[in-house]
């Protein structure tokens, strides 16, 4: 069997995806008449049947509030949130469950961030330092906080390929640094950085470093404590899990030494109206009822991708993005943008003379969903002196066949504009 | 091609996509906007020339999508000759077969390759950057609209 045909089966890596796409009822969903291809998963995953049924399964049996009451639906969900802060723990290998705080999603993390450890420790003629491939929710929270405190954010240019060159990133770090802010994979190009390395400049210069990991942790497995990162943010539903949930894993100690980010319950010991305690880690971050669900969701989540495991993942859609990556590449009159060497799961393309908001609605009617704009990423589009890209975003539920329905897709695009 | 698509890409859309009439900047134009849709990052500028209380000449510059590009093409066909109250007329109607079910695409002429666009949601805007960024210009409001 050609390596090809092997990739087609999923068998290539032993990695079952015809067994797989069974667990994700969506993927039976027919668009315009024909089958679904998603393509889209960088902007959100689709969810397993377990957890759909989760989330059933908590609102029919045991809906209630958590840290709230005595009786036995209260004990039930709040241990449902237990459980799944310490399968977020062992997820990314976080020390203590201290150090997972439940939020909405990646943006609320940032800005979690920016509002407590940054107000306390920016001041001003400090600077924070990006680079120039992150996405609106790693760039705004910070410059909103540089505005305030006279702050100055500084931003690592990428090259032509979409990589941060590293000499730039060290030569960028200088005694005025107070805070770096790097995405661990870039969402409209797909490259990924060498995040132990950068983490290791920047604490040999003293600065701790916040990873905006939304796109990663769906594709690889993350070690928060092998890459020594210094707050890590990522979303649930990105994660095949449910929307409105996320994380922010943060160091005890620097967690410790933060202000509350919001007022409320939860994240109180006592109250008077002279004076208020606040509660201990994680609750101190978490004010008000939690999306209950959403933790329930989250869990259910990581124990489908425990079970399929992330290295095999990662395996599958490696060969699977050098598949795509080969064919796309072959067409004629198609650009790539974004050729970092090491990348995970987006190609953004470009077809000469045809905008790419006419490439979505085109795949749109043959059934491919794939994501059309500046990916909330304009710095980026800026860079290589574009308004938009397609983009092509893949998951472990996707299939080589798929991937030759978007090249006959792109080939019907050109001869629609020849 | 499913016939959806050629209801939205009329020959007459691809064509002015291609070949952008009235494209580039007017001499000593009277009225001028910018337009913007977030959404996507298109840009629009119109130019308008107004003599005699009469639209005289109109141009377009900027880059876009195949919807938007001909939308603007066509734009600066059909209101020449017009006067600014006219000009608004046209907008409403254009705007009402794009937004609204059941209209007839009545004494629109050539822009009525646009009403298959209302079966696009999604694209909309595209189609109307143009058009909001024209009466921004009439109305002398300023420099810039957004399609948000």
């Amino acid at each position: 069997m050609s390596a090809h045909a092997q990739l087609l089966r999923g068998t290539a890596t032993g990695f079952d995806v015809d067994r797989i796409r069974e667990d994700f009822p969506i993927l039976r969903e027919r668009v315009h008449g024909k089958p679904l291809v998603y393509l889209d998963n960088a902007a959100t995953s689709q969810k397993p049947q377990a957890v759909i049924d989760s989330l059933v399964d908590y609102y029919s049996h045991y809906n209630a509030n958590v840290h709230r009451a005595v009786h036995l639906l209260s004990a039930r969900a709040t241990e449902a949130c237990d459980r799944t802060r310490e399968r977020v723990r062992a997820f990314v290998n976080a020390a203590s469950t201290d150090e997972i705080i439940f939020v909405r999603g990646t943006t609320e993390a940032l800005n979690l961030v920016a509002q407590t450890h940054g107000r306390q420790n920016i001041r001003s003629g400090d600077e924070v330092l990006i680079s120039g491939l992150e996405h609106h929710s790693n760039i705004v929270p910070w410059q909103m906080l540089c505005n305030e405190k006279q702050a100055h954010l500084r931003v690592v240019p990428i090259d032509d390929n979409g990589v941060i060159p590293l000499d730039r990133f060290e030569k960028a770090l200088n005694e005025r640094t107070r805070l770096v802010a790097l995405a661990h994979v870039s969402n409209a190009l797909g490259t990924v950085n060498p995040l132990a390395k950068m983490i290791e400049l920047a604490h040999r210069a003293g600065v701790p470093v916040v990873v905006d990991g939304a796109q990663a942790v769906p594709h690889m497995p993350v070690d928060v404590q092998a890459l020594d990162a210094d707050f890590y943010a990522f979303s649930g539903h990105k994660l095949f899990g449910p929307t409105g949930i996320g994380v922010l894993y943060g160091k005890k100690k620097l967690l410790e030494a933060m202000p509350p980010f919001q007022g409320g319950g939860d994240m109180i010991r006592s109250v008077t109206f002279e004076k208020t305690e606040y509660n201990v880690l994680p609750y101190k971050f978490e004010a008000g009822t939690p999306d209950v669900a959403g933790i329930v969701g989250l869990g259910a989540a990581i124990d489908y991708i425990n079970d399929i495991g992330l290295s095999a993942i990662s395996e599958y859609e490696h060969e699977l993005l050098a598949y795509a990556t080969e064919a796309i590449s072959q067409l004629e009159a198609v650009r790539i943008v974004g050729t970092a060497p090491d990348k995970a799961s987006v190609i953004s393309f470009m077809i000469d003379g045809v905008h790419p908001h006419d490439v979505g609605t085109i795949l749109d009617q043959q059934g491919i969903a794939v994501r059309t704009g500046h990916h909330c990423a304009q710095p980026v589009m800026d860079r290589f002196r574009i308004a938009a890209t397609t983009r092509a975003s893949l998951a472990f539920y996707n299939t080589a066949a798929e991937i030759d329905a978007l090249v006959a897709g792109i080939r019907k695009v050109q001869e629609f504009f020849a | 091609m499913t016939s959806d698509l050629s209801d939205l890409y009329q020959e007459t859309i691809v064509d002015h996509s291609k070949r952008p009439r009235n494209k580039g900047a007017l001499e000593r134009p009277t009225h001028h906007a910018e337009g913007y849709n977030p959404l996507c990052g298109d840009r629009v500028t119109i130019e308008v020339k107004i003599e005699d209380g009469h639209i005289t000449r109109l141009g377009f510059e900027g880059a876009g999508c195949a919807i938007s590009t001909a939308s603007a093409s066509l734009l600066t066909e059909a209101l020449r000759g017009k006067t600014p109250a006219e000009a608004e007329q046209t907008f409403n109607k254009f705007h009402d077969m794009l937004t609204q079910d059941g209209l007839p695409a009545s004494d629109l002429g050539k822009l009525a390759v646009f009403s298959g666009v209302r079966q696009y949601p999604m694209r909309v805007k595209c189609a109307t950057l143009a058009w909001h960024t024209l009466r921004a210009a009439l109305r002398g409001e300023g420099k810039s609209v957004s399609t948000e």
